[in-house]
C-alpha cells in the first residue's frame, strides 16, 4: 500500500502551470477481504485491491471534480486535460473554494484507527470466526433451521489528502466485522435476522458465540408475528432502531440539506427540539472508533461537537461549502470518497445515554409497541414526515408479549423528538451513528 | 473522451494487451480439476455527472473507472479476486486467489476459447457516449428546466436538477470457452423542486433516461415533462392532507406503481434465494400466488430500457421470462451458479454491479401485463380508498414476504371519485398475499420513466418496473389519520 506523494505534487503542479488558481487532491488506497460460511462450508471468499485517486481544481470561483482508477501517466494526463476543461465550462459560484488555509490540521493525531495484525491473520482464522459465528446460530435452538451464513469481512484503507495551499495528510484505517445470519421456522412460517460486531481492531470484535446467539435470538423471537388493530400507542425503539432515527435527525442537520432548504429543521438553530434529558454529539476524535479520523475530507481537524444540548439544537454539521452557504464554520465534517467533491457526513453521532435501564422503558408501557425492525424509505426529511414498515414485540402492562409484523408506525419527526418520554442507559458505541433505547410517547400504528 | 466503441474486445486488446491468448491463459490458471466453472470480467467506464442548483451549477465532475474480476466456482463456493488493475500479473495473482476456494494443487485446466462472439441482441446502439455530448449542451438544459420550474409557480423556491451518464464496456470470458462482450450505454435527468407556502414546505420530483442517445431527453420535449412532473408534485403536496392508516382497498396507477411487484414478488422469485430456501416463495412453482388476473413478466430484452442488457453480466443472453401466468408461479430467476445447482437453464439475470462484485440473480425489466378494465372504471369502483401513482423507494424482507413502499403522489378515494391529495402514505403487505387481493387490472400497461435503482445485498444496479393500472384489495396503509 505505497503511496507516492510526488505523484499528488506533480499534479497540482501541473494544474497550476495550466491556470487553475487551487486545487486538492485525494488519494485512497484499499484492500479487503471477506468469507462467507453457510452451514460450516466456505461458500465465498473475495479480495481485493482498489485504489482511486481524485482531483478537484478551481479556476477562481469556478471548478469541477473528477477521479480514476487508472494510473498510467497517459490517463493522469487525460484527466488533467478534462478537469481543467470542464471547471472553465462552469459558472463561478461565489463560496466555492478550499478551506482557508489556517484552518487545515498542523498535527495529525494518532487516532490508533489501523489495526497492524488483520493482514496478518491467516485465512483459516478468519474462516473459523465465521464458522463459529454461524455454528453458535445453528446449534442455539433447534427452530434455527437455516441459514443465510456467517461472514467475516475486513478492510485496510490508506488515505491521502492534499491541497495546493501545501498541506498534505495521511492516515490509515482498518475495519473489520463478523455477522451471522439465522433463519428460524415453526408451523407459523420462516423469519430471517442477523446481528454483528464491527471494530476498528480485531481483538475489539465481539466473540463468535455472542454474535451468533444474538442472531438466533432475533430470529426466534419473530416467530408467529401477527398484525395488530390501528391505534394510537407509545412506541419503544430498540437501540439499533433508535440509531436509524438518530440517523434520520442527522441527515436533517447536515449542512448540505439545510442550505437546500431540504430540512424541517431549517432555521432552528437556539430552538428546543426535545425534551431536556436528550443530548446528541459528533465527535471525530475518539480513538478506536469506527467513525473516528484524524482530519475531514478537507484536511479540517475533525473535533467534537454538541448538536444537541438538553434538548436544544446548538449546532449544524457543516463542511467548508455548507457553512458558507449559510454564513457559518465548517464543523469538519467533510466527507469525500475520491471520486466525489466533498459532502457532509457525521463522525461518530450518539445520542448520550440516559437514567432508564430498557426493562424499565418497557415496563412505563401499558399498552404500545417496541419495535427491533424497520423497512421501507417513508422518511420526508423536509416535511419530517415519517411512515415505515414496522416489526417488534407488543408490550401489555409492562411486558413484552407476542411478535408483530406488517404493521406501519407513522407520526412527524418534529413531533417524534419532541416526544422522547424516556433515554435509556444502554448506549452501545460500536455503531457510527448510536442511541440508547429510546420512548417515544405516541405514534400511530397501521395495522389491521 | 471515449469515443464510441464497436467491440469491446477490441477496446481491452489495444489498451491492456487482453488477447485471446491472455484470456486463455488467465482462465486456465483460474481452473483445476476441483472447479467447476471460471470467468473473468473486465470493465471500463466513463462516467459524468453535472447538478444545478439555484440556477448555478453545484458539481460537475467525471470519473473513469477500470478494473476485473477472475471468479472460479466449485460446487456452491465461489472464489473471487478483483483489481482495478488490468495487467498480466494482476491476473495471474487474481486467478491463484479464486481457485483457491477448492484446490491447493497447482495442476491447471485447459479453456478452449472459440473466439469473440456478438451478443445476441443488439438493443442499445448509441452514436455519442453519454460523456462525449458537450458540457454546454447538458447546463443548458438544466439551466432551462431550472427556468420552467420557477416559472410554473411563484410558490417553487428551490429547484436542483441533475445530470448523469456512464458509457461502460465489459468483456466477460469464461471456461466454456465463451468470450463475448458489451457497450452499455446510461444515462438519467432528474428534477426535484421544493414548494413553500406560509411555512409549509413541500418536495416533488421526477426524471427518466435509458438507454439511449442524449437527444432522447429532447424528443418531444421530454425534459420538460420531466420538470412539470417535478412542479406540479410539489406544488399538489402544498394542499395534501395527512394519509390514513389502516386497512383499505387501493387503486395503484400505471407505471412506477410496478415497485409493488418489485418488493412484493420479484426479489422471492430470484435464483439464490430459492435454491436457500430462504424466500416466502421457496418451492411454490406452479401454486396459485397471484389472481387470475395477474401475468408478470421479467424482461432484460426491451430496447433502450435502463433495466435491458444484450447480455447478463455472465455473458447469458437476457431473456423474456414469464414469473407469474395467471397468477400461478412457474419460475425463478437464474444466474448461472444457482440455475446449475437447481438444475434448471440460466435466464440471462445474472448481475452484478461492477467487476469489484460477484453476480447473482437480479431483476432486469419487471412488470404486469395488461387487462381488460378501463383505469376510471377501477377508480369508480372503490367506495373508500386509496389511489397511489408515484412512489419513492421500497423495501421487502424475503423471508417472511413482508414488504413496504412510499407513495409521494396519492389521493383519497371517496366513492368513486378522486377527492384530497394525501402525504406520507407507506403501504405495507405480505408478499405470497398480496396479489392474491388484486381484483382488476387495467388496459394500460405502461413502463416506468427510467429511474429505478435496486439494491441486493450492497450492490446496486439499474432496473425498470412496468404496471397497468391495478385494484388491490384490502391492503394496509399506514398513514396517521
Amino acid at each position: 500500500m505505497a503511496i507516492d506523494p510526488n505523484l499528488v505534487h506533480d499534479l497540482l503542479q501541473q494544474a497550476a502551470q495550466r491556470g487553475a488558481t487551487a486545487g486538492d487532491v485525494l488519494l485512497v488506497d484499499n484492500t479487503s477481504f471477506e468469507v462467507e460460511v453457510r452451514f460450516g462450508d466456505v461458500d465465498k471468499v473475495q479480495n481485493a485491491h482498489r485504489k482511486r485517486l481524485g482531483l478537484r481544481l478551481f479556476f477562481g470561483q469556478r471548478s469541477a471534480t473528477t477521479s480514476t482508477s487508472d494510473f498510467t501517466e497517459a490517463s493522469l494526463r487525460q484527466l488533467l486535460d478534462d478537469t481543467c476543461a470542464l471547471a472553465q465550462a462552469m459558472a463561478a459560484d461565489p463560496v466555492a473554494g478550499l478551506p482557508e488555509p489556517d484552518d487545515t490540521i498542523t498535527d495529525i493525531p494518532d487516532l490508533q484507527l489501523w489495526d497492524a495484525s488483520l493482514a496478518h491473520t491467516p485465512v483459516e482464522d478468519r474462516t473459523e470466526m465465521a464458522r463459529a459465528a454461524e455454528q453458535a446460530a445453528l446449534a442455539y435452538d433447534e427452530r434455527i433451521t437455516n441459514s443465510e451464513g456467517g461472514e467475516y469481512s475486513s478492510s485496510e484503507s490508506s488515505v491521502l489528502y492534499a491541497n495546493s495551499h501545501g498541506f498534505l495528510g495521511q492516515y490509515r484505517t482498518s475495519s473489520v466485522q463478523l455477522a451471522a445470519v439465522p433463519i428460524a421456522s415453526d408451523e407459523s412460517g420462516m423469519q430471517r435476522d442477523y446481528w454483528y460486531s464491527a471494530a476498528r481492531q480485531l481483538d475489539r470484535l465481539d466473540s463468535p458465540a455472542a454474535i451468533g446467539e444474538e442472531a438466533a435470538r432475533r430470529a426466534l423471537r419473530r416467530l408467529g408475528a401477527r398484525q395488530v388493530p390501528t391505534q394510537n400507542v407509545p412506541v419503544v425503539f430498540a437501540p439499533t432502531m433508535a440509531g436509524g432515527l438518530l440517523g434520520n435527525l442527522c441527515s436533517a442537520i447536515s449542512g448540505s440539506a439545510l442550505y437546500r432548504g431540504a430540512s424541517f429543521l431549517v432555521d432552528h438553530l437556539g430552538e428546543r427540539i426535545a425534551p431536556d434529558q436528550v443530548t446528541v454529539i459528533d465527535d471525530g476524535t475518539l480513538p478506536m472508533a469506527i467513525g473516528s479520523k484524524p482530519f475531514d475530507g478537507e484536511g479540517l481537524p475533525t473535533r467534537r461537537t454538541m448538536v444537541v444540548e438538553h434538548g436544544v439544537l446548538r449546532s449544524y454539521l457543516l463542511d467548508t461549502y455548507s457553512a458558507r452557504k449559510l454564513g457559518m464554520q465548517s464543523t469538519g465534517n467533510a466527507a469525500r470518497g475520491a471520486g466525489d467533491p466533498p459532502g457532509v457526513s457525521p463522525t461518530n453521532f450518539y445520542l448520550e445515554p440516559g437514567p432508564h435501564t430498557p426493562e424499565e422503558i418497557i415496563a412505563s408501557v401499558p399498552n404500545g409497541l417496541y419495535v427491533t425492525g424497520l423497512i421501507g424509505f417513508g422518511v420526508n426529511l423536509i416535511t419530517g414526515d415519517y411512515s415505515r414498515g414496522a416489526s417488534g414485540l407488543w408490550i401489555e402492562n409492562g411486558e413484552l408479549t407476542y411478535p408483530v409484523e406488517e404493521i406501519t408506525i407513522a407520526g412527524n419527526l418534529r413531533s417524534m423528538l419532541a416526544d422522547i418520554e424516556m433515554v435509556g442507559n444502554d448506549l452501545d458505541m460500536s455503531r457510527k451513528i448510536a442511541a440508547p433505547t429510546l420512548k417515544i410517547g405516541r405514534m400511530t400504528i397501521a395495522g389491521t | 473522451m471515449i469515443h464510441a466503441v464497436a467491440r469491446p474486445a477490441d477496446f481491452f486488446d489495444d489498451k491492456y494487451g487482453m488477447n485471446t491468448p491472455r484470456l486463455q491463459r488467465v482462465l486456465d490458471q483460474a481452473l483445476s480439476p476441483q472447479i467447476d466453472h471460471a470467468d473473468v470480467y473486465f470493465q471500463y467506464d466513463v462516467s459524468d455527472s453535472v447538478s444545478l442548483e439555484e440556477g448555478e451549477v453545484k458539481q460537475a465532475s467525471k470519473h473513469v473507472s477500470q478494473g476485473v474480476g477472475v471468479r472460479a466456482i466449485a460446487g456452491e463456493k465461489s472464489g473471487y479476486a478483483f483489481s482495478d488493475e488490468i495487467t498480466v500479473p494482476t491476473l495471474d495473482i487474481a486467478a491463484g486467489t479464486a481457485r483457491q476456494i477448492a484446490s491447493t494443487g497447482t495442476e491447471t485446466g485447459r479453456v478452449a476459447i472459440q473466439g469473440v462472439q456478438t451478443p445476441a441482441h443488439n438493443l442499445y446502439p448509441v452514436e455519442t457516449p453519454g460523456p462525449d455530448v458537450p458540457m454546454a449542451r447538458k447546463l443548458d438544459l438544466l439551466q432551462s428546466i431550472d427556468r420552467f420550474c420557477r416559472a410554473y409557480n411563484p410558490r417553487i423556491t428551490k429547484v436542483q436538477t441533475s445530470f448523469g451518464s456512464t458509457y461502460q464496456l465489459v468483456l466477460i470470458a469464461t471456461s466454456d470457452g465463451l468470450v463475448v462482450g458489451d457497450v452499455r450505454p446510461l444515462l438519467r435527468l432528474n428534477v426535484s423542486c421544493i414548494a413553500e407556502e406560509h411555512g409549509n414546505r413541500q418536495s416533488g420530483s421526477s426524471g427518466g433516461g435509458g438507454r439511449v442517445e442524449y437527444d432522447y431527453l429532447l424528443e418531444d420535449d421530454r425534459y420538460l415533462e420531466f420538470a412539470r412532473e417535478a412542479a406540479r408534485r410539489a406544488i399538489l403536496n402544498l394542499g395534501a392532507i395527512d394519509a390514513p392508516a389502516g386497512s383499505m382497498d387501493v387503486v395503484l396507477g400505471s407505471g412506477w406503481p410496478g415497485i409493488l411487484l418489485h418488493e412484493a414478488i420479484g426479489h422471492g422469485l430470484e435464483g439464490d434465494f430459492n435454491r436457500k430456501g430462504l424466500s416466502a416463495f421457496s418451492g411454490r412453482i406452479g401454486e396459485r400466488v397471484a389472481s387470475d388476473l395477474c401475468t408478470i413478466i421479467d424482461d432484460g430484452t426491451i430496447a433502450h430500457r435502463r433495466g435491458s442488457l444484450n447480455v447478463d453480466d455472465e455473458g447469458t443472453p437476457t431473456s423474456h421470462t414469464v414469473l407469474v401466468e395467471n397468477g400461478i408461479l412457474c419460475g425463478y430467476m437464474q444466474d448461472t451458479l444457482n440455475a446449475r445447482l437447481m438444475g434448471v437453464a440460466p435466464t440471462g439475470n445474472g448481475r452484478r454491479q461492477s467487476y469489484a462484485h460477484l453476480p447473482m440473480p437480479r431483476m432486469t425489466n419487471t412488470f404486469m401485463l395488461g387487462g381488460e378494465s378501463e383505469p376510471e372504471e377501477i377508480i369508480a369502483s372503490i367506495d373508500s380508498g386509496l389511489y397511489a401513482v408515484s412512489f419513492g423507494g421500497g423495501q421487502v424482507d424475503i423471508t417472511n414476504g413482508k414488504f413496504v413502499f412510499s407513495a409521494n403522489e396519492a389521493y383519497l378515494i371517496e366513492n368513486g371519485k378522486l377527492t384530497h391529495p394525501v402525504k406520507g402514505a407507506s403501504l405495507i403487505g405480505n408478499g405470497p398475499d398480496a396479489l392474491t387481493r388484486v381484483a382488476m387490472v387495467g388496459n394500460d400497461l405502461e413502463l416506468d420513466t427510467g429511474v429505478g435503482t435496486c439494491g441486493k445485498n450492497g450492490q446496486s444496479v439499474p432496473v425498470g418496473v412496468g404496471l397497468p393500472t391495478i385494484r388491490v384489495n384490502d391492503m394496509t396503509v399506514g398513514g396517521t389519520q
